[in-house]
């Protein structure tokens, strides 16, 4: 199920472009910003909260998702460089699922690491603060991952359509509609850190069987289904 | 031996019909595939490759089908024409990681490299690399697993002569040692020089297929129009209209030239100069008006 030079291929490609910047600038603004509010304000477990629910769950965490997501098989197919690895005899299941896993692992190294740290900047991780985001950061990275690989599977406009979801669904409507969070990995996420956190630290709409379901769910339909629209990749519509 | 079978094939993308019921056997040997730009060359070579779907119809490898059936990678290398190759690997980072692909080791790709004399800048970045020089890689990382069909899509483009000649003769030692070799190209003389078979697609339909010789003559053969000006054209048109390789000339008045049409292209491109020096005319235009390639399809498929 794990090919280790497709794995090559995929994360020198993820960290080799330009478009990697994005995944170095947006850590350390988080830890730029826990340092100032720390600096500022003090350690405080509901500014703390803030931070890394308002920044690193809700912006960071996705973003890095759609760029890793997206990234780790869209510009393959766009250049057509895809060829090389369709033109073997590996399986596509395969393929998609070795992408998947270097997606998550660069996820996870960019948002749930920075995250960690932050929060131990911002209280040291008071009311097990730090822990709690660190945790709902790793779950949401699969997820993204999952989510934004196969976007970048079927759709050639995969970023705009990550960053639509990232952050008008779950950010807007998410804030505006109490309904849309029920399908926001989000809150599948925070719903796992509740758990971790001390009372009242940190809240989600959707309860943990739910959002546990929906977080194994989604990865494993979006993973399946990518390999099925890759073994059905049609590589040429220009003539 | 490894044949690739087309079978009642069509391909159409929306409303545009890209391959219209082709049908052709492709055996060992270097065969061209020869047809203008948009034809439908690439949309075939794509089905072959098992990178498309037929609308329908069947293309199979040795009776098994392509589309959705990754095992037939095995004895299939694809050079293809897009350019988008992992830029930031050297060539031999590159045909390693074919080589790997096809759970083969670091030995199949230096020989693969070797094959296409590219050793001298495996260790360059191919983002660093000319068009020959990548078109050389592509086919490294094709042969990497030694298959016994090889397609490449359009493998000349914007390739130096030298460069051309190489692989030209790579392509030559490919089909002599019984690899079935398909090339798309949309330039006669290419095909001329490498296929001795060849398959001519026209506006999605398969238009001849054959010895090229044949097809050659039937191209060549056909009737040339020439428009011609001159310092007295009615005196030439007379003179020329006598001999039996001119079959029609017309005076376009408002152009001021004739319309020349000629029967036999070699028995008339030295009549020409011949007649109007016999005749003390001076030749001032002579330019054939339909010899785009386009035209000379055009006239096989109604052939």
């Amino acid at each position: 199920m794990y090919d280790p030079t497709v794995a090559r291929l995929t994360y020198r490609a993820l960290l080799g472009r330009r478009r990697a910047a994005i995944l170095f600038v947006l850590p350390v603004l988080l830890v730029a910003i826990a340092v100032a509010v720390r600096a500022f304000a003090g350690a405080d477990d509901g500014v703390a909260s803030g931070v890394l629910g308002g920044f690193a769950i809700a912006t960071m965490v996705p973003l890095i998702g759609v760029i890793a997501g997206t990234g780790a098989i869209g510009p393959e197919i766009d250049d057509g460089s895809i060829v090389y690895l369709l033109a073997k005899p590996v399986r596509r299941p395969t393929i998609i699922f070795t992408k998947l896993i270097v997606a998550v692992a660069v996820t996870m190294l960019f948002s749930a690491l920075p995250t960690f740290v932050a929060g131990l900047i911002l209280n040291g991780n008071g009311g097990q603060i730090a822990v709690a985001y660190t945790i709902a950061a790793l779950v949401a990275s699969i997820a993204y991952s999952a989510l934004f690989l196969l976007l970048g599977t079927v759709s050639r406009h995969a970023v705009v359509f990550g960053l639509v979801y990232a952050l008008v669904w779950e950010a807007l409507f998410g804030s505006l509609v109490p309904g849309a969070r029920t399908l926001s990995v989000q809150q599948w996420s925070l719903s796992v850190a509740e758990k971790v956190a001390g009372e009242g630290q940190v809240t989600s709409d959707v309860g943990l069987p739910l959002a546990t379901a929906l977080l194994i769910g989604v990865t494993v339909v979006a993973t399946w289904y990518a390999g099925q629209k890759l073994r059905a990749l049609k590589l040429a519509g220009e003539e | 031996m490894t044949t690739i079978e087309i079978d009642h094939t069509s391909r159409w993308f929306g409303n545009v019909v890209a391959v219209n019921d082709v049908s052709m056997t492709v055996g060992p040997g270097v065969t061209g595939l020869l047809g203008p730009n948009g034809a439908g060359k690439s949309t075939l070579i794509n089905m072959m490759a098992g990178f498309l779907a037929p609308s329908t119809g069947e293309v199979t490898l040795d009776g098994t089908r392509i589309w959705r059936n990754e095992a037939v990678y095995k004895s299939i290398g694809i050079v293809p024409e897009r350019e988008g190759m992992y830029d930031f690997l050297t060539g031999r980072e590159f045909v390693v990681a074919n080589a790997e692909l096809h759970g083969l080791g670091e030995a199949a790709a230096h020989k693969a490299l070797a094959t296409v004399e590219m050793q001298y800048a495996q260790d360059r970045k191919i983002s660093t690399y000319s068009k020959g020089m990548r078109q050389r890689v592509k086919m490294a990382s094709a042969l990497v697993h030694d298959p016994s069909v090889l397609l490449l899509d359009e493998p000349f483009n914007g390739m130096d002569p030298r460069q051309r000649m190489q692989l030209m003769e790579l392509l030559r030692r490919m089909g002599a040692e019984g690899r079935t070799v398909l090339f798309s190209s949309h330039i006669l003389e290419e095909v001329e020089q490498l296929a001795s078979h060849i398959e001519v697609i026209v506006a999605g339909r398969h238009a001849a297929s054959g010895d090229f010789r044949k097809i050659r003559r039937l191209m060549t053969d056909r009737p040339h129009r020439y428009l011609v000006r001159s310092s007295d054209d009615r005196a030439l048109a007379a003179a020329l209209i006598a001999d039996p390789s001119t079959a029609g000339i017309e005076v376009d008045v408002a152009e001021g030239a004739l319309r020349i049409q000629a029967v036999d292209f070699g028995r008339f491109t030295t009549l020409l100069p011949r007649v109007a020096r016999e005749n003390g005319i001076r030749l001032l235009t002579v330019s054939p008006s339909d010899e785009s390639l386009e035209s000379v399809f055009s006239y096989l498929v109604a052939a």
